[in-house]
């Protein structure tokens, strides 16, 4: 049996190559194929999910824009403005324009532009999954007495998570940490299901939300905002009037403001870096079967098999990253918050 | 680039939809779940500590049942050794009055023994005495025939008789 499935494994390791083979005619005409396009394809944004090609046909999800130009609100399928090209007097920036890929007015405005794009459909079907499993959870813990009984089903997986969490929050915050530890939760359990769904290669995964700044910017914030507003007397004097020597005093102040301002802006950063990181690593790795088509036979082969064991291997590394970065934004949030609530 | 600048719909969506998340979450998802995981741990926490004591006070039952186990060992040695000292001490003064009264009593036998030989010796001195006597009669009834060695031999028998009724007294 397991003879069996190290051979199939074998096997399935040349499949790309195949794929590779065949996908040839269509790039050779083009000098090969377009890979930067493919990564940041991948990894950016767009008005509809392309979810892969059958043939010569592509397989799109038409997604909702939604668009407040000069002449008031638009609403249509992102289909007539990708087929049409100019649609209700709104097309998509082309390539070297200032905002490249995204609508524009005639006049190459930006509008105010809050599409359903694919990120933010990944978004919202990600969040449904997270409130689900999570009420789910919460209603199993409801039914049943979790000192009599242990945790079964999904309860079991989401019990260590939940105990790891708080433990941290116990840890960084202290004894009020109850009130902080359902935020920490949620940004843990959102991030960690972002990231998992970011490595699925097909849909409803595959989107790059957590890769993208936008997202990452949010959660910091979120967490900017808390810890600004619920910082305690202590914590304001410490950042406005550190406890130093006269003449530091202006100096250090004007340190500690800005690093209040850092500190969500590393968060940012952090994940998003780490998670585009990931996803254009994969890509890249994936790619190389496409740019050895050209060179067909041994190459091809001998390439593509390196490439599968190398997205083995960085898919699952991608997947101890995934855990990894939302462990430390939550773990920083968590020390945030604690310096924060510093009473002394 | 568009890839390090956040898109203002994306943002909107991503607030929108995470203050949403978190306010549901917050609400009805985590409260009940870490009550119930702090519970359950709290309780774990309170076992341990429970089984922990009860083992801890087993083991103390343990070493005084050992304690009293070895002074119930030495007070039963000390009986032992206290019961033997008693024997000897019984068996000694019985051998040491027996012995006094074996004494004693060879003693008593001996005076004992000393009168009766004295008054046997005594007895037969008297015996003795009067046989003499009795055969000095016969023998003066028949040779007080002769003259002058007759008287010589009573004078000589007087004597003796003298001499030997000397030391019985």
């Amino acid at each position: 049996m397991k003879k069996l499935a190290v051979i199939l494994l074998g096997l399935m390791l040349w499949i790309p190559a195949m794929a590779g083979g065949m996908s040839q005619g269509d790039d050779a005409a083009e000098g090969g194929p377009d890979i930067s396009g493919l990564i940041f394809g991948h990894i950016g944004d767009a008005y509809e999910w392309h979810i892969t090609k059958i043939g010569k046909k592509d397989l799109v999800i038409w997604l909702p824009v939604i668009v407040r130009a000069s002449d008031g609100w638009h609403c249509f399928s992102s289909k007539h403005i990708l087929e049409e090209h100019e649609y209700q007097g709104l097309h998509i920036a082309a390539e070297g324009e200032p905002h490249e890929g995204k609508i524009v007015e005639a006049d190459g405005r930006r509008p105010f532009d809050i599409s359903i794009t694919k990120n933010v459909l990944s978004l919202m079907m990600s969040s449904l999954l997270l409130v689900v499993l999570v009420l789910l959870t919460a209603r199993w813990y409801r039914r049943h007495d979790s000192l009599e009984e242990a945790p079964r089903g999904l309860a079991a997986l989401m019990e260590p998570l939940v105990g790891m969490v708080n433990g941290m929050a116990k840890d960084n915050i202290g004894e009020d940490y109850l009130r902080y530890s359902p935020y920490l939760l949620t940004v843990f359990l959102f991030i960690l299901l972002n990231n998992f769904m970011g490595i699925i290669p097909i849909f409803p995964g595959g989107a790059n939300l957590t890769g993208n700044i936008a997202c990452t910017l949010v959660l910091a914030l979120f967490t900017f905002f808390i810890v600004n507003f619920t910082g305690t007397k202590h914590y304001y004097k410490e950042l406005f009037f550190p406890d130093v020597p006269g003449p530091l005093k202006p100096l250090m102040s004007v340190i500690e403001v800005f690093s209040a301002f850092v500190k969500p802006l590393s968060l940012t950063i952090r994940l998003f870096a780490n998670m585009l990181a990931g996803h254009i690593q994969i890509l890249c790795i994936v790619s190389i079967i496409f740019i050895m088509a050209r060179y067909g036979g041994v190459l091809l082969g001998g390439m593509s098999f390196i490439s599968v064991f190398f997205g083995i291997f960085l898919d699952v590394l991608e997947m101890l990253i995934s855990f990894i970065q939302a462990y430390i934004f939550t773990m920083l949030s968590s020390i945030y918050i604690g310096l924060a609530r510093a009473k002394e | 680039m568009s890839l390090i600048t956040p898109d203002g719909g994306l943002i909107f969506w991503m607030v929108v939809i995470f203050a949403i998340v978190l306010f549901i979450l917050a609400k009805w998802g985590f409260p009940a779940i870490t009550s119930a995981v702090e519970g359950r741990s709290k309780r774990i926490e309170d076992s341990l500590k429970k089984a922990d004591e009860v083992d801890r006070r087993e083991a103390g039952i343990a070493v005084e049942h050992e304690k009293m186990l070895a002074q119930a060992r030495q007070e039963q040695g000390q009986i032992l050794k206290d019961a033997s000292a008693t024997r000897e001490q019984i068996l000694a003064q019985a051998k040491a009055e027996a012995s006094e009264e074996t004494a004693k009593m060879i003693a008593q036998a001996k005076t004992q023994i000393e009168a009766d030989r004295k008054t046997a010796l005594a007895d037969m001195r008297r015996q003795v005495a009067i046989l003499s006597v009795e055969v000095a009669e016969k023998i003066i009834r028949k040779e007080l025939s002769g003259a002058p060695e007759q008287s010589a031999l009573i004078d000589r028998l007087v004597q003796e008789a003298s001499q030997l009724e000397k030391p019985l007294n």
